[in-house]
């Protein structure tokens, strides 16, 4: 699949997820969640850097449960928490996260 | 954590090269959510594996080394060098990057994940495993 961000397009996997990482940008990322339902909200945005903050230092896309943790550490409890994580991207924190955010699909998962 | 089971997944292969180095540690991230007591082995020429500053850019592949500084995050805390591959190798402890998980118990402290052991404490280590995976 592809998705068209001013005038150009962006190459996608099967499931939704870029190709080429160096293709991401804001708007590419609107564009993506508005595909997922995702309505994208200040905090919804704080995780999106989380993500790609946190790519960028492990070249890893995180398991749900090391981007719970630490989402808490960095952004604190009340986004830091599955349940709040889970409403916000209702597809997988990690795995909706990481596709909004435009990194691979978190290592293990299905 | 009682019924968790020792799991030591053991490198032997240079980072690049051969797909192994990167296969087994997907399976360590992959595994890490089953809550095992899971530690690594670096050995023969896998100690490459954990070389500081590496750089991939010449041969098109990702330099994913960074990723074992990850590890701490699931729970991967015992990282075991073998001294003896170093030394055959010219390397030194030092030519390896740090790696460091942080201790819930203690308020988050940093500590060293990266063990160096010699030949004889591998052996032992090996030796005390419910299941040993070589890469």
């Amino acid at each position: 699949m592809a998705y068209q961000v001013n005038g150009s397009t962006i190459e996608a996997d099967e499931e939704g997820y870029i190709v080429n990482l160096d293709d991401w940008s804001k708007e590419l990322a609107a564009e993506i969640a508005k595909a997922e339902s995702v309505e994208m909200t200040e905090n919804h945005w704080k995780v999106i850097d989380f993500l790609r903050k946190y790519y960028d230092e492990f070249q890893l896309a995180p398991a749900v449960r090391v981007l719970v943790k630490n989402a808490k550490k960095k952004l604190g409890a009340e986004i830091g928490n599955s349940k709040t994580l889970e409403e916000m991207f209702p597809k997988g924190a990690a795995k909706q996260g990481c596709k909004i955010a435009g990194l691979p699909k978190p290592t293990g998962c299905v | 954590m009682s019924d968790a089971k020792k799991f030591l997944y053991v490198n032997r292969k240079a980072p690049y090269g051969t797909i192994y180095a990167l296969e087994s540690l997907e399976v360590v991230l992959i595994a890490a959510a089953f809550e095992q007591d899971v530690s690594l082995a670096f050995l023969d020429d896998g100690v490459f594996q954990l070389t500081r500053d590496q750089s991939t850019d010449a041969i098109g592949v990702k330099n994913f080394s960074p990723t074992f500084r990850a590890l701490g995050d699931y729970e991967v805390t015992k990282l075991f060098v073998e001294k003896e591959s170093l030394d055959e190798r010219g390397l030194d402890p030092s030519d390896l990057q740090e790696i460091v998980w942080e201790d819930e118990e203690e308020d988050w402290e940093e500590k060293p994940s990266i063990r160096i052991v010699s030949r004889a404490e591998m052996a032992d280590i090996m030796a005390d495993q419910d299941v040993v995976l070589s890469f």
